[in-house]
């Protein structure tokens, strides 16, 4: 994803290379990650678009297809790629990953270890925090998650910051060769109270612990075992709640019963070229409301931190 | 407050502290918050007495303090909690008997104490710790064993704090320091709350290696917490419109090692504009295109030709003091290193190759004007987040930036934070929770036309977007100018650009 190498970060000067993978933006929610290869084309509702039209194409280009439609060519970031990602399991989305990551106290040379993989959503924002010199070592018990995770990690060119390892973590706990020395551990387990006493001896002293779970009885059997060796304990929950933004023409003249305020703007379509700008009674205005949907809960952020024993 | 830190030598442990760095100070759970920086001279005030803060030195960060009686003073000590200790205030766990007490009996008149004031200090004469005297209050309460079980545990903290205080050494880091601040002084910050600020360097892609741009007039908080991420490897530039940096003091509460303090830049917007300095080869192609942009921008006190770097009078600010100077001034209330003025090699580096990042932290501006200047300095596909305390200019900022085609994947948020007391059979969310941290506009810059252009050619585009006269992008002019093509943006919905008309 650009990271180790900086002769490969965006620039004026870096074009679209065969095997770079490109995020295809169609849509605010319509996007697609796709390696690019000159032999190859990409079909959707806006027509043909040959990957050989894109190879010498700045990133962010528009670049158009047989049709005349057309699309953007983003380069990666982990935000971009935890939403195009295909999900094996229920990942994590911006606000938390954020959050968990600056909560973390996750800088460039860290080592963290984390449990479940999952898609690996986090996990790509963990190597992006970590780079050049940390580490990420991430476990999930089911084999063919992680080996599918491996993968992307491969595609996406994170892999010499990512380790996957087949474990059961709530069963063994972390590998020994850890102890003493990881930054901080994530835990994203059904019954993360069992991998606690684990993740203690793998911590440093005021290393950063963080736990993930949907249900208010986790989080409370979380805390309650994490009291005998770590501090600072703190749950949180965090949303995004998203705008959408509109230009009114909010007309004075169709006002009937004479009050001064405008009340309830007559709301039109997009300022056409025959209601010109000079209208009289009427000015622009460019209002904001949240969107009617949104995320009601994602899960508790317990975090906690390594007691100090020496 | 300059003290400097031991320079060469061996690698400072960041886990320990030592002579000279600065570190967060928790008394008694977050009830204060104090920033120092540590020295054989430094003090702390707890209630009315002074403590030096020397026992500090060295220790580890989480190490956690409590008043001691001295032999000529009280003084702060170091102390282990011992792991039975945290089990005393919950009473054997998750284990908890049929609670039978309730406060129906207790009427608060304030007598129920019977120790006064002089038994404690007398107490405290004779040397007894904290600890004993809060046992001394909680056996002479008439009260106490009337009080339920959590009401006792209150209680108990209650006292503690007051007569056995407790000092938490902590780390500075972005998020401590945030929430310090945020907690003290949010107007400082702008009220920039901590998960708006992780939102902020998530969205705008900081990572190591990367070259960020930052307008941070949140006092630094912003340009610290990316020096933070780059960890030693990229560059920020905080760059400032006009004459006068803005401060940015908070960064030298990090305990930067000297390789993150050396990519800590300051640049002037007009210097990163800039026509281009010292390549021989290009000179008359600059000073063919100054006389183009003279000839049309009204601002015609722009000096032809003349390459050279201080260009203030171009913004037709009045404001011309030397850029050396200020910089030498603000040098010496800045930590040492972070914050350099840029070098001409940075800055000719990032007019090459353009900023991969850009983060705005102006709460107080217009997000639109500064958007405007700042964006062609970014490079393509590169993301931006700009955070204001208010909704609408950033409303109309996004707008601005649909109408004008110059970023796709455009997002306002608004991150919502709650904190969660969780204790056995207590468990709800805190009573006091923040009414705001913001709002967030994230986006990502496209390319124009799809070819690259030559790298000084850029400059010309910085001057008045709005009234792009360079040869080289009249195609954009015409593209960026509303147009009937707007007509298909309906309502505010950014994505359905059908307007394969609005080229050429």
């Amino acid at each position: 994803m650009l990271l180790m190498d900086s002769s490969k970060k965006i620039s004026f000067n870096r074009c679209i290379r065969e095997g770079d993978l490109v995020i295809v933006y169609e849509k605010h929610d319509t996007m697609k990650a796709v390696k690019v290869c000159e032999n190859s084309v990409l079909q959707n509702r806006f027509g043909v678009f040959k990957h050989l039209d894109w190879i010498g194409k700045p990133f962010g280009s528009k670049v158009f297809s047989n049709k005349g439609g057309f699309v953007y060519l983003l380069a990666p970031t982990p935000e971009l790629w935890t939403l195009v990602l295909s999900h094996m399991t229920q990942i994590l989305y911006i606000a938390d990953i954020g959050f968990v990551v600056m909560y973390l106290e996750v800088v460039p040379g860290c080592l963290v270890l984390e449990s479940g993989t999952g898609s690996g959503s986090l996990t790509t924002s963990f190597a992006r925090a970590v780079a050049p010199t940390g580490h990420v070592y991430t476990f999930d018990f089911h084999e063919q998650r992680a080996a599918s995770a491996r993968e992307d990690f491969e595609g996406t060119g994170i892999s010499n910051l990512v380790t996957v390892g087949v474990r059961d973590i709530q069963g063994e706990g972390f590998p020994d060769e850890f102890s003493g020395l990881a930054d901080s551990v994530f835990l994203d387990l059904p019954q993360p109270w069992l991998a606690i006493p684990s993740a203690r001896n793998m911590l440093k002293q005021d290393g950063t612990l963080c736990s993930f779970s949907p249900c208010i009885e986790q989080v409370q059997r979380s805390c309650e075992t994490l009291r005998s060796d770590f501090t600072d304990i703190r749950t949180f929950e965090i949303l995004l709640r998203t705008y959408e933004v509109r230009e009114w023409k909010m007309d004075h003249s169709k006002f009937e019963d004479g009050s001064s305020i405008a009340g309830p703007p007559c709301k039109r379509r997009q300022p056409s070229s025959e209601a010109s700008v000079g209208d009289d009674t009427s000015f622009p205005a460019v209002v904001a409301r949240p969107s009617a949907e949104t995320r009601g809960h994602t899960g508790y952020l317990t975090f906690a931190r390594r007691k100090c024993v020496s | 407050m300059s003290e400097s830190k031991p320079e060469s030598g061996p690698v400072i442990n960041p886990r320990v502290t030592c002579e000279g760095c600065s570190v967060l100070l928790d008394i008694n759970d977050g009830d204060r918050l104090v920033f120092a920086r540590l020295s054989a001279g430094s003090t702390l005030k707890i209630g009315n007495k002074t403590y030096s803060l020397q026992p500090l030195i060295g220790c580890p960060f989480g190490s956690l303090f409590q008043v001691e009686s001295g032999k000529e003073k009280p003084y702060l000590s170091r102390f282990v909690p011992p792991t039975e200790e945290n089990n005393v205030q919950d009473e054997g766990g998750s284990q908890l008997q049929e609670e039978s007490r309730d406060n129906r009996a207790i009427i608060d008149n304030n007598q129920a104490q019977t120790l006064t004031g002089e038994d404690i200090d007398a107490m405290r004469r004779q040397g007894a710790t904290g600890n004993e005297i809060v046992e001394a209050l909680i056996a002479n309460s008439a009260t106490f064993d009337k009080k339920t079980q959590f009401s006792q545990e209150k209680y108990r903290l209650k006292k503690q704090k007051k007569y056995a205080p407790r000092v938490l050494l902590r780390r500075p880091f972005c998020r401590s320091i945030c929430e310090a601040y945020f907690k003290k002084y949010p107007a400082r910050i702008g009220f920039l709350r901590v998960d708006a600020l992780s939102l902020l360097l998530s969205m705008a892609n900081v990572t190591a290696n990367s070259d960020a741009l930052v307008v941070d007039m949140v006092g630094g908080l912003v340009t610290g917490a990316v020096a933070e991420r780059l960890g030693g490897t990229g560059s920020v530039c905080s760059t400032y419109l006009g004459g006068t940096p803005y401060p940015i003091e908070i960064i030298r509460m990090f305990n930067f090692s000297d390789e993150i303090c050396k990519r800590i830049l300051r640049c002037s917007f007009n210097d990163l504009c800039s026509v281009q300095i010292e390549t021989g080869e290009q000179v008359s192609q600059h000073e063919d295109d100054c006389t183009m942009e003279s000839q049309s921008n009204e601002k015609t006190s722009l000096s032809i030709g003349t390459e050279d770097v201080h260009l203030s009078s171009n913004n037709g600010d009045t404001d011309l003091v030397p850029e050396n100077k200020l910089s030498s001034s603000s040098k010496t209330c800045k930590a040492p290193k972070a914050g350099e003025k840029a070098p001409k090699e940075a800055i000719q580096s990032w007019k090459e190759n353009g900023f991969s990042s850009l983060i705005i932290a102006a709460p107080e501006q217009d997000a639109w004007g500064l958007v405007k200047d700042f964006l062609p300095l970014l490079t393509y596909s590169a993301p931006f987040a700009i955070y204001h305390q208010y909704l609408q200019p950033l409303a109309t900022c996004m707008h601005n930036l649909q109408l004008e085609k110059m970023a796709i994947g455009l997002q306002i948020s608004e991150p919502w934070l709650r904190e969660y007391q969780v204790l056995p059979s207590r468990t709800h969310p805190c009573m006091q929770m923040s009414g705001t941290g913001g709002y967030i506009l994230s986006e990502f810059q496209v390319a124009q036309l799809g070819d690259p252009p030559p790298p000084w050619v850029n400059l010309s585009r910085n001057k008045n977007s709005d009234r792009i006269s360079n040869r080289n992008f009249w195609l954009i002019f015409q593209w960026l100018n509303p147009r009937p093509c707007s007509l298909s943006m309906v309502s505010g919905k950014y994505a359905n650009w059908d307007c394969a008309f609005c080229i050429g």
